[in-house]
């Protein structure tokens, strides 16, 4: 049994480093504002009130943008603790919004309950993202190609397909504008009462980083998993675990995710499929995984903390004239943070107690 | 019929000239045993340099401060791997998207947020005597920028650098074996940071030749993946100098089709030609990975036995 | 058996007590974290002589040998070379020095050819014939027969260790230090190994020579240093020692009989040898063939019967296909043809552990767990498998603070220990029928190694069939009731003697 006084300690621990984190990442900004050359009290000012200032802010801004990194940030989870590095969540987010808008679109034709459509649609960007990410992991499992290389090539080819898309075969009645038709009224998903924009989605995705916190915790499945990304010769030889197909599933698995994200902000959010879709949620995934230490649980804190981030990048560009780019400076140097520190950490011996990166509450 | 064959190879070796450039480098760093993902990122600080050194009206000054700025990419990336032993691929990766805001961010900070486009001087082009008057070739190959000659020297000397002296010898040991390198008297770390800083360099200086001798400006995320297709290449030319150059003819020749196929008239739709070099890389890559065996240390710190 | 210089080099020794030691290490120390890995230790090794460095894993010879090396730089100490003071930061200023060193486990390129191994450290440009020519010379100077342009992964054990030497010797050694050489050579090897080093030394060279095998430094050495936990526990003229005196030095007072057993070389035979006849048939081969991933066999055409409570000691040279062998009656590979019947659990502790045992970030719960993880559905109930483990680590003596530790806060002993306790657990459920045991001692201390012999022991004697292969002969003799030496593929039951092994070894009959 736990007593009380480690959990409470562990609590405040984390308290602790959450408050460091929001701390650094003020001062990160403040330092990059002086660098170059902006007003940093305006600057800071507009990276408050775009984010957490308000609770229309705070809903519509900063949660409205958590939810596709939630399921990119659970993706990229799943992917690297299973020792896949799986970049692609980007391009798998576009194959997941092209196929929810191709069946928001095309299905209501046929007919059937908007229920339905909306599952269905969520379903196939479930399954493109799935699909997606599978051409980069036989790449993986049959030429032993560098998932890191393919993912990237395969989000270009993903923008690239978007494009050719929404300039042909989605493209709107008018063939004015590149971008598909409105989906129906019908299908978008329900908002929160009382929280502006905010959508489901958020539901959604906080459901499934409980479900993946409690599979990588308690199922035989999960462990595999785990023990596949840290020690695959180990999990062959003394588990018999089947580590290709370990991976594999856990790429796919990835995959759907991050199809799930595009699916969920087409239906959510943008109601139609364009260009540049994604401001790059694929990438910051990255960030909102790592900084999360692979957890589910703490990609959800995670997710907010970066929604929140761009929220508020998105404000200083409009009122003070800082470009919105900067926030990808402060996600780098934070990734370059975390590592340092977890190599830093895998270096010493004996490990300190408890450390952000790492699983051990259960 | 000469004039779509000219004109294919002079896109050819314009295309594959910054992709060799960025290979050799990489090429370099592997041989180290080290994977730079982030190349892509030293690309576009090479590029973004550039702009900056060129803004001052002197090529060579814009060629200069691309190098810089890879070189500086390639230090933060030195730090990280080396000194600090963090993950190579989380490290590259991080630093990638850290040179697409930094140089986003200072673009729009020291050019406008409507990113006009710039003049800046460009990279005249040297035909070289004799040589550029060969029917066909001659123009294609031989009236080029000067820095296309530059990479034309760069894999016969890598290939004679790596067979023939110590110092290859030693690289390639730290690649394959750093333990025994060590044990030979070589400082590993010190040889793989030399490494990553030349690759780096080489990177920036492709990057500089996007924007001195082709673009002739400066666009956010110019790069377009050339790092990682580099990448591919150093994989597609089974880590040898030589079959790295023909991997880079062999990418440009990809990408300078689409301008052959509008030449003749032949018409799809233009991401199918975007798309190519990407696809390319894809299957280069599933061809030949496993045919080539790969450094022996790739990716793996020295670990000190204590 | 190694005569003892019974060779003509013997009248060459000298006692030079006047004469300045080839190499002083003086009042070494280091340390790493809060463990004095050598503390104030001396070494003088004299010209013409061959210093024997013993001590158990763990005791520090190699870390001292890494420090006159320039691997590892000391906390303090001087070193001086031939009287004169020496500052070796790094491996180049040891070569400038004339020192070369042969690592136990060696540092070539095996994708490199011999000559760009030689040459590996120089400076300026490299040319291919000159480095062959020098190979030539030297060839003829020591009787090294080395081809310049064979790649060394094609070149066996023995004339991989060749090169080492050889990389040292083209630098001008004359100071050779070799760790462990003769752990990897088959006896005969070992016995020309000796003979040249004995040679080198009596040629006015000197040779420190790091070694556990107390026969060894007994035939060859001059002088001998044993270190104990970093300390230096007695030094001297090989003369004034026995065995036993020598045995006590590396295991400290404490020691008791049982583990002074187990290093002693010449083992005598403990416990009955069960009459296998008629126990239960665990593994059957007939006609067995093994192929690895690359297509080379291994494994050709061979048949034998390994019985309940048998302790099956395999013998052979490095890449005789045992390796192979092992994985195929642990079920981790499978028989390209043949008949193999084996048991449906078999418990396997390979050489590797850290790449193949164990999770080093993970629990130790999780490590037990990882048995079996492949076939597992459903949830985990980690405070049932907590308790195993707690109770495995009870009935094992794994040091460890709890089954939540994570693995890599353990020593290797303890590590080791666990995976032994994971593999062997007694419950009937998920209780094994073989052990397969792939060096499972390797780099262990003393205590350590006792420890696991008297587990392996134990589980023969519990009815389970135990397979063990080692490196070391003598650790074979110690436990096996049964030998089988694999050579070039082919596998064939051996006499209980360790001369008829060592020549099954190397394929004479």
């Amino acid at each position: 049994m736990l007593t009380r006084q480690p959990r409470l300690r562990a609590v405040l621990g984390e308290a602790t480093r959450v408050s460091v984190l929001l701390a650094s990442i003020a001062g990160l900004s403040a330092l990059l504002l002086v660098a170059g050359g902006y007003h940093v009290g305006a600057g800071l000012d507009a990276l408050w009130y775009g984010s957490v200032g308000s609770w229309y802010a705070f809903t519509s801004a900063t949660l409205v943008r958590a939810i596709p990194l939630m399921f990119t940030g659970l993706a990229v989870a799943v992917a690297f603790r299973a020792g896949v590095f799986n970049i692609g969540a980007e391009g798998q987010l576009l194959a997941g919004a092209a196929a929810a808008t191709a069946i928001a679109l095309v299905v209501p034709r046929v007919g059937g309950p908007a229920l339905l459509v909306v599952g269905l649609a969520l379903l196939a960007a479930a399954v493109a993202g799935a699909v997606w990410a599978a051409i980069a992991a036989v790449l993986r499992a049959r030429f032993g190609v560098l998932e890191v290389i393919s993912t990237i090539m395969l989000n270009f080819v993903a923008l690239y397909g978007v494009s050719y898309l929404v300039r042909g075969p989605l493209q709107e009645p008018t063939r004015v504008y590149p971008q598909s038709p409105t989906i129906l009224d019908t299908l978008h998903l329900p908002r929160i009462a009382g929280a502006g924009r905010l959508h489901v989605g958020l539901l959604l995705g906080m459901a499934l980083a409980v479900i993946g916190g409690w599979i990588f915790r308690h199922t035989a499945a999960g462990f595999r998993l785990i023990a596949v990304g840290e020690n695959p010769s180990a999990a062959a030889s003394a588990g018999g675990i089947d580590v290709v197909r370990t991976t594999t599933r856990a790429f796919m698995a990835s995959g759907a995710l991050a199809g799930l994200a595009g699916g969920v902000e087409v239906l959510g959010v943008t109601f139609a499929l364009y260009d540049n879709i994604s401001p790059g949620y694929g990438y910051t995934a990255i960030a909102v995984a790592l900084l999360a230490g692979l957890d589910p649980w703490r990609v959800m804190l995670t997710a907010v903390l970066f929604g929140g981030l761009e929220a508020g990048a998105g404000a200083m560009q409009r009122d003070a004239g800082v470009p919105s780019s900067l926030v990808s400076v402060i996600e780098a140097l934070l990734i370059l943070t975390i590592v340092a520190a977890q190599a830093r950490r895998l270096r010493k011996v004996h490990a300190p107690d408890v450390t952000f990166l790492d699983v051990r509450d259960r | 019929m000469s004039d779509v064959v000219a004109s294919f190879l002079a896109a050819t070796i314009r295309t594959a000239v910054p992709l060799a450039l960025a290979a050799f480098g990489e090429l370099i760093v592997e041989r180290a045993g080290v994977i730079n993902i982030g190349l892509e990122g030293a690309i576009l600080a090479g590029a973004f340099g550039a702009l900056v050194g060129a803004s001052t009206g002197s090529v060579g000054i814009g060629f200069a401060a691309a190098i810089c700025a890879g070189l500086l990419m390639a230090a933060v990336f030195a730090l990280c791997v080396i000194g600090l032993r963090t993950d190579q691929i989380i490290a590259g990766t991080a630093l990638t998207l850290l040179s697409v805001g930094a140089t986003g961010t200072l673009y729009r900070t020291m050019f406008g947020s409507s990113g006009a486009a710039l003049g800046i001087p460009t990279s005249a082009l040297l035909a070289i005597p004799g040589l550029s008057s060969i029917p066909v070739i001659g123009a294609a190959l031989f009236a080029q920028p000067p820095i296309t000659y530059v990479a034309y020297l760069v894999a016969p000397i890598l290939a004679w650098w790596f067979s023939r002296t110590h110092a290859g010898l030693a690289l390639r040991a730290v690649g394959e074996r750093p333990e025994a390198a060590e044990a030979a008297g070589i400082a590993v770390d010190r040889a793989r940071v030399l490494a990553i800083l030349v690759g780096g360099a080489l990177g920036g200086l492709a990057g500089g030749t996007l924007v001195l001798a082709q673009a002739g400006t400066f666009v956010e995320g110019m790069s377009a993946g050339r790092g990682f297709i580099a990448i591919a290449i150093v994989v597609l030319g089974r880590w040898t100098p030589l079959g790295v150059a023909g991997g880079a003819l062999l990418f440009g020749a990809a990408s300078a089709l689409q301008f052959a196929f509008q030449a003749m008239g032949w018409n799809a739709p233009y991401q199918l030609f975007l798309v190519a070099p990407y696809l390319l890389t894809l299957a280069a890559l599933a061809g030949a990975v496993g045919r080539a065996r790969a450094p022996g240390a790739l990716g793996k710190a020295l670990e000190r036995r204590q | 058996m190694i005569a003892r210089r019974t060779h003509e080099a013997a009248p060459a020794r000298r006692t030079p007590a006047d004469e300045t030691p080839a190499l002083a290490l003086e009042n070494i120390t280091k340390r790493y974290g809060a463990v004095d890995a050598l503390a104030s230790v001396s070494l003088r090794v004299r010209r013409g002589t061959v210093h024997a460095l013993l001590g158990e894993n763990g005791a520090g010879k190699s870390t001292l040998m890494r420090i006159a090396y320039g691997l590892v730089r000391a906390d303090s100490g001087t070193i001086a070379v031939h009287g004169a003071p020496a500052h070796i930061a790094r491996a180049r200023d040891a070569i400038a020095h004339g020192i070369g060193m042969v690592h136990q486990h060696f540092t070539l390129v095996p994708v490199m050819s011999v000559a760009e191994n030689v040459a590996l450290g120089g400076r300026g440009m490299l040319g291919a014939a000159r480095v062959a020519e020098r190979i030539r010379e030297l060839a003829v100077r020591t009787g090294f027969a080395l081809d310049p342009a064979a790649t060394v992964s094609s070149l066996p054990i023995g004339a991989q260790q060749r090169v080492e030497i050889a990389k040292a010797l083209i630098r001008d050694a004359r100071i050779l230090i070799l760790d462990e050489p003769t752990a990897v050579l088959a006896p005969a090897e070992t016995t020309e190994l000796l003979r040249w080093l004995r040679a080198f030394a009596d040629a006015g060279n000197a040779v420190v020579l790091i070694t556990h095998k107390l026969r060894e430094a007994l035939s060859v050495a001059d002088d001998v240093t044993v270190l104990r936990r970093g300390r230096t526990a007695l030094t001297g003229r090989v003369d004034g020692v026995t065995r036993e005196s020598l045995t006590l030095a590396m295991l400290g007072e404490g020691a008791t009989v049982d583990q002074a057993r187990d290093v002693r070389e010449e083992a005598t035979k403990v416990g009955a040898r069960a009459a296998s006849a008629e126990r239960a048939v665990v593994y059957r081969a007939q006609g067995l063939t093994v192929v690895d991933g690359a297509g080379v066999v291994r494994i050709r055409d061979t048949s034998f019967t390994i019985h309940a409570g048998e302790i099956v000691g395999i013998a052979g040279i490095e890449g005789s296909g045992q390796r192979e062998l092992l994985r195929v009656l642990a079920g981790r590979m499978d028989a390209s043809s043949g008949v193999l019947v084996r048991p449906s659990r078999a418990g396997f502790i390979p050489e590797d552990r850290y790449h193949d045992a164990i999770l080093l970030e993970r629990d130790l719960a999780e490590n037990v767990s990882l048995r079996g993880a492949g076939a597992r559905t459903g949830t985990i109930d980690w405070r049932a498998q907590r308790a195993v483990t707690d109770r495995l680590m009870r009935v094992f003596d794994v040091r460890a603070a709890d089954a939540r530790a994570p693995m890599r806060t353990l020593s290797g002993g303890n590590q080791q220990k666990l995976v032994l306790a994971r593999e062997l657990q007694s419950d009937a459920a998920a209780g094994s029928h073989a052990i397969i045991a792939e060096s499972p001692t390797r780099g262990l201390d003393v205590r350590a190694t006792a420890a696991i012999h008297a587990r392996l022991r134990e589980a023969g004697a519990g009815g389970a069939a135990i397979i063990l292969y080692s490196s070391d002969i003598d650790e074979v003799l110690l436990l096996a009731t049964r030998v089988l030496v694999v050579h070039a593929g082919s596998v064939r039951d051996a006499p209980l003697d360790r001369d008829a092994i060592g020549r099954a070894m190397l394929g004479l009959a």
